[in-house]
């Protein structure tokens, strides 16, 4: 039963017309949520004591740098799925990773720079977190071209697995660097296991953005999801009907024979 | 689960496993070269590079800085419990440097011993709070703890 | 929980710190923003080009 379940979810066609509902009310909930922990981090949250308001930063900085590494492992076990069951959604979800890991790994690269500044006192320095989350950024760069680098898209998919497999053993890597090396970046604030050092005043706007952040992050992945889903399956008879239906609606002084009567 | 299947994926657990073994060993191998800055008691032991520019980081020691008057000249020691390291410096230091703060500093050993800094980050710590709370637990003595978030020994 | 600034101006300004927060902030939803335009925009242009070459397959049906 499992399995039948499993197996309907790889139908790029039923994930696509399942999701439609889904998009009004998760892009409702993410600009709530964005919007309620952005005012709530930058003006009402207490300053730190030693930074100042640069800490203020840390609002989009660690929900940033969350989402750069959860996105990654979501890559990569799509890939793997894809891989395995050679099922054809799981690669488009794969390719639809890669843009949005890579701008998430910027944003939080970009972020702490800026962070650095006034507070370390430099822009950039080769620590081993730093410099781990910079080789997460090209790895993402690697796996978008490395798609695009083969004639058949088959091959690509298979490559861009491959490599997006390889290189998760950066992502403990990341996370460990700061406990396993002499590193400027200080330890994680937010822990799994025992308590956060942070008072709970700033802790909560925090929270209420790494939620957010996640639901940007579905959101982004469907949408991308969806486009790619239309281009690859821009043979089927499904799609057809479906581009013949939307221009339909925008278009009526052009009448559109196709689709269902083909 | 169908034998393809599963043969697929003992390959893909293969790559997994063996990438991360390749790169875990090849990390380990340069552990000592990921390390951003030497601990003031690896310095004080004589197991850093002679007459190259390095990077040392400790606590800044609580009462050690004092000022020139007429110049931007600094000096204080850097510490990690174990061993001490006298730092001078001039140019502006960063905002959250601080006695009893980290600090992470770039230059090179005198003959005297003296670490001749070109360069001084301040190293914060991952706790956050509200400067009333902090105020708070100063009365109480439990911020005096210097650099506590510090691990020196790994 | 109050807001922790004496005016708007303290606000942006943030004891010097503006400058660094405020670029934070810009440059994240800006990527945030392109990262949902993107997939949009991409669909449309699909819609919009798949439209087309129906119209060219049902004026010369063969």
């Amino acid at each position: 039963m499992a399995w039948q379940w499993f197996h309907r979810l790889g139908s790029p066609r039923w994930f696509y017309e399942k999701t439609q509902a889904w998009l009004p009310w998760l892009t409702a909930i993410t600009l709530v949520l964005l919007v309620v922990g952005s005012i709530w981090g930058l003006a009402f949250a207490p300053a730190d004591a030693k930074q100042g308001n640069s800490y203020r930063i840390i609002y989009i900085h660690v929900p940033a740098a969350f989402l750069a590494l959860a996105g990654y492992y979501i890559m990569a076990i799509s890939g793997a799925i894809g891989l395995i069951w050679k099922m054809k959604l799981p690669y488009m979800v794969m390719k639809s990773a890669a843009p949005i890991g890579a701008a998430l790994t910027f944003v939080s690269l970009v972020t702490g720079s800026i962070w650095g500044k006034p507070t370390w006192g430099t822009w950039w320095e080769w620590d081993a977190r730093i410099t781990s989350m910079l080789i997460l950024f090209f790895l993402y760069l690697g796996i978008m071209a490395l798609q695009q680098a083969f004639h058949s898209r088959d091959t690509g998919d298979k490559a861009s697995a491959i490599l997006a497999l390889v290189g998760t053993v950066n992502i403990p890597i990341i996370y460990k660097s700061v406990d396993w090396w002499y590193t400027l970046h200080q330890p994680a604030t937010i822990k799994f296991v025992g308590e956060s050092s942070i008072h709970p005043s700033m802790l909560y706007p925090l929270l209420i953005m790494v939620i957010a952040f996640y639901c940007f992050y579905a959101l982004a992945l469907l949408l991308y999801t969806r486009a790619e889903i239309l281009r690859r399956e821009s043979r089927t008879q499904w799609v057809n009907e479906l581009v013949a239906r939307q221009a339909g609606s925008v278009n009526h002084d052009i009448p559109v024979k196709g689709g269902s009567a083909v | 689960m169908h034998p393809v299947r599963k043969q697929r994926l003992i390959i893909v657990l293969f790559i997994v496993v063996f990438s991360s073994l390749a790169i875990g060993l090849m990390a380990y191998a340069l552990r000592e070269n990921i390390n951003l800055f030497y601990p003031p008691s690896k310095i004080a032991a004589g197991e850093v590079p002679q007459n190259t520019r390095i990077r040392a980081g400790g606590c800044v020691k609580p009462g050690s800085v004092s000022r020139a008057s007429d110049s931007l000249l600094v000096s204080f020691v850097i510490t990690d419990g174990g061993a001490d390291v006298p730092v001078t410096y001039s140019g502006i230091l960063p905002d959250l440097f601080a006695e009893g703060e980290a600090a992470v500093v770039n230059g090179m050993i005198n003959d005297a011993g003296v670490f001749e800094a070109t360069e001084v980050l301040a190293k914060h710590d991952e706790n956050y709070v509200p400067p009333e709370v902090a105020e708070a637990m100063k009365d109480k003595g439990e911020h005096q703890a210097s650099c506590k978030g510090m691990t020196y020994d790994s | 929980m109050n807001f922790q600034f004496d005016s708007f101006a303290s606000f942006i300004a943030m004891n010097g710190h503006g400058p660094f927060v405020w670029a934070a902030y810009g440059i994240t939803f800006a990527v945030l923003a392109y990262l949902l335009a993107s997939p949009l925009l991409q669909r449309r242009r699909f819609v919009r080009e798949q439209a087309r070459q129906q119209r060219i397959a049902n004026r010369n049906p063969d």
